[in-house]
C-alpha cells in the first residue's frame, strides 16, 4: 500500500523512483505554492480594485503616476543621477581608507599613541551621533563661509567631506568590531611564532577582520548611495534635486517616483546579495 | 649537565584563581619531558608560562642559563627561540599552509620566499605533506592541519618545542600520524615539552614524565618509575583512571 506509487511489483527499486519521502514532500511543496500563489493573488486583486476606489485616487494617479511627464523626465533624471554615482565613487574609497584608519586609531595600544587612541573614540562618538544632513549642512555651509577661493569654496569637496567624516565613523565601527570578533588564540598563535603586534595586526588578524564585515561594510555604502542625495541641499544637481525642478516644471510629482525608481533599481540587487554573503557567512560559520 | 630551560618557584595565578602554585622543573638539551595530569590541572598555563605567552607572577626561568622571567624583557627573541604547538591547531585560515609557514621567518628573520620555499619544502615532504602545500587549513584534516601547524613552529628554527595536548582534538584514527612526526623530531634530538593525555606514547619515549595537580608538580621521573610505582596516592589514583 505505501509503496503504490512505485513502479509496479519491483522489489528492488528502480533507481530513478522517488523515495516515500521524497513523492511526501513534493506533495507539501505543490500545497504550499498552491496556497501562496491564491493568497498572493488575492492581495494584489483586492488593491488593484479597492484603491482606485478611494475618492482621492484619480488626483494621486494623475500628479504621481502620469505616464506623459514620467517620459519626458525620466531620462533627465537618469543623468542626473550620474552625478549620484560620481560622488559615490570618489567618496566610497576615501570613507574606507579612513575608516580603517581611524578603527586603528582605537585599537592602538602603546601609551605613547594614546592621544591617537582618544581622537578615534572621540571621532566615532562625534559622528554617529550627528544626522548626517547636519553635518552637510555644518560644513557644506559654514567652511565655504569662510570665504576661500576657488575651487575650494565647491560644495562637491565639502559635501564628500562631510560623507567622509559620518560614514568613516560608521565604518570604523564596523572594522573594529571585526577585529574584536577575531578569537584570542589567532593572536597567541601569532605571538608564539615571534610576530610584532604590528604584523599580527597586518597579516593575521585585519585580512580575517575585513572579510568577516564586507556584508556589515556593504549595508553601509548602500546607505551611503541613498544619502548621497543629501547633499543636493548645498547645491549639487544630482537626481533628487532634479525630480524637485521637474516637479516645479511640471506641476507633478511623478519625477519623485522616477528618482525611487533609480534608486531601487540599485538598492534592492546590492541588499539582496549583502544578504546573500552574510547568509553564506553565517552558515560557514555553524 | 646544566639545564636548557630551567623553572624555579614558577608562580601564576589569574585573579584570585593561582594556577601555578611554585613550579620547579628542569629540561636538558635533546629531553623529551611530559606533563600529565587531569583537565585544569596547569598543564597549558605552564607551558605558556615557558614561552612568555602569559607573564608569570613570580619565580624564574632561564633559558640556557639567561633569566628570560624579567619583567620588561621582550619576549619576541624568546619566542623564537622556544616554538608551541597548540590542541586547536590554531593556523592561519586566511593563507595556505605554505604562507602559514613562511610568514614568520619572511617577517621574523627577513627571509624572502624564494629562500624559505625549498626549506619549507623539505619540511613537508618529510612529515608528508608535499602535496598539501598550497591547501587552505579547511581543506585539510585534523591531523594534516596540526602537522602543518609543527611545521610552521619548526621553521622559525626553535632551539625547545612546547606541545600543548596536540592530539586531544583529533579522531583517533590521525592520532598515530602526528605522533609520528613527534617520535621524528624526537629522533632527530629536539627538546620537547608536551602536555598529554598519550600515556602510551608517554611512556614510551618521554625521557622523564611530570604528574601535575593543581598547580603543583605533585610526582615527577622516569616514565617507567612513574607509571609503574608511583609514590603518591594522587598520582596513582589519576593512573588508575586513564590507563
Ligand atoms: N586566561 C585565563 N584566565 C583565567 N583563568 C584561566 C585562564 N587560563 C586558564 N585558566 C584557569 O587555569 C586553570 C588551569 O587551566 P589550564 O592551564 O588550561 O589546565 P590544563 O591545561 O591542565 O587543563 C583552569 O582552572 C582554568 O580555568
Ligand atoms: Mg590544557
Amino acid at each position: 500500500m505505501d509503496d503504490a506509487s512505485l513502479p509496479d511489483g519491483a522489489s528492488g527499486r528502480t533507481v530513478a523512483a522517488p523515495t516515500r519521502r521524497e513523492v511526501y514532500e513534493a506533495e507539501v511543496r505543490r500545497r504550499s505554492n498552491r496556497i501562496a500563489l491564491i493568497s498572493t493573488a488575492s492581495v494584489v486583486l483586492a488593491i488593484v480594485f479597492l484603491v482606485p476606489l478611494a475618492p482621492g485616487w484619480e488626483a494621486v494617479q494623475r500628479s504621481f503616476f502620469n505616464g506623459r511627464v514620467f517620459a519626458a523626465t525620466f531620462p533627465g533624471l537618469l543623468n542626473a543621477f550620474l552625478l549620484n554615482v560620481m560622488i559615490f565613487a570618489w567618496s566610497a574609497p576615501l570613507i574606507a581608507v579612513t575608516g580603517l584608519a581611524i578603527a586603528l586609531c582605537r585599537d592602538t595600544r602603546a601609551p605613547a599613541l594614546f592621544p591617537l587612541r582618544l581622537f578615534g573614540i572621540a571621532y566615532t562618538d562625534i559622528f554617529r551621533g550627528l544626522p548626517v544632513v547636519l553635518v552637510i549642512y555644518i560644513i557644506g555651509f559654514g567652511v565655504p563661509g569662510l570665504g576661500l577661493p576657488r575651487p575650494w569654496n565647491s560644495p562637491y569637496i565639502w559635501g564628500t567631506l562631510a560623507l567622509v567624516l559620518v560614514y568613516s565613523a560608521y565604518v570604523a565601527e564596523v572594522i573594529r568590531s571585526g577585529i574584536d570578533s577575531i578569537h584570542q588564540s589567532q593572536r597567541s598563535a601569532a605571538a608564539s611564532l615571534g610576530l610584532s603586534e604590528r604584523d599580527t595586526m597586518r597579516f593575521v588578524v585585519l585580512p580575517q577582520a575585513i572579510r568577516n564585515v564586507v556584508p556589515a561594510n556593504m549595508n553601509l555604502f548602500i546607505a551611503l548611495q541613498k544619502d548621497v542625495a543629501l547633499l543636493s541641499f548645498i547645491g549639487p544637481v544630482e537626481v533628487f534635486r532634479q525630480a524637485g525642478v521637474y516637479k516645479s516644471l511640471y506641476a507633478n510629482f511623478t519625477p519623485y517616483v522616477g528618482a525611487a525608481l533609480i534608486f531601487l533599481v540599485l538598492t534592492i540587487p546590492a541588499t539582496r546579495y549583502a544578504d546573500y554573503l552574510m547568509n553564506k557567512q553565517n552558515r560557514a560559520r555553524t | 649537565m646544566t639545564a636548557k630551560l630551567s623553572l624555579r618557584g614558577v608562580r601564576k595565578r589569574f585573579g584570585d584563581h593561582e594556577v601555578c602554585k611554585g613550579i620547579d622543573l628542569d629540561v636538558a638539551d635533546g629531553e623529551m619531558v611530559c606533563l600529565i595530569g587531569a583537565s585544569g590541572s596547569g598543564k597549558s598555563t605552564l607551558l605558556r608560562c615557558m614561552n612568555l605567552l602569559e607573564p608569570i607572577d613570580d619565580g624564574t626561568i632561564w633559558l640556557d642559563g639567561t633569566d628570560i622571567s624579567e619583567p620588561g624583557l621582550d619576549p619576541q627573541p624568546v619566542r623564537q627561540q622556544i616554538g608551541i604547538v597548540f590542541q586547536s591547531y590554531n593556523l592561519f585560515p586566511h593563507m595556505t599552509a605554505a604562507e602559514n609557514v613562511m610568514l614568520a621567518p619572511r617577517r621574523v628573520y627577513g627571509r624572502s620566499r624564494d629562500v624559505l620555499r625549498p626549506q619549507v619544502e623539505r619540511l613537508f615532504s618529510r612529515f608528508g605533506l608535499g602535496d598539501r602545500m598550497d591547501h587552505y587549513p579547511d581543506q585539510l584534516s585534523g591531523g594534516q592541519q596540526q602537522r602543518v601547524a609543527i611545521i610552521r613552529a619548526l621553521a622559525m628554527e626553535p632551539q625547545i618545542m612546547l606541545f600543548d595536548e596536540i592530539t586531544s582534538a583529533l579522531d583517533p584514527e590521525l592520532v598515530g600520524e602526528v605522533l609520528d612526526v613527534l617520535r621524528d623530531l624526537r629522533g632527530q634530538g629536539m627538546t620537547m615539552v608536551l602536555a598529554t593525555h598519550e600515556m602510551g606514547f608517554a611512556r614510551e619515549l618521554a625521557d622523564k614524565v611530570c604528574f601535575l595537580d593543581a598547580g603543583r608538580i605533585l610526582e615527577q621521573g622516569p616514565p617507567d618509575e612513574l607509571f609503574s610505582a608511583p609514590r603518591e596516592a594522587r598520582t596513582k589514583a589519576f593512573l588508575s583512571r586513564v590507563l
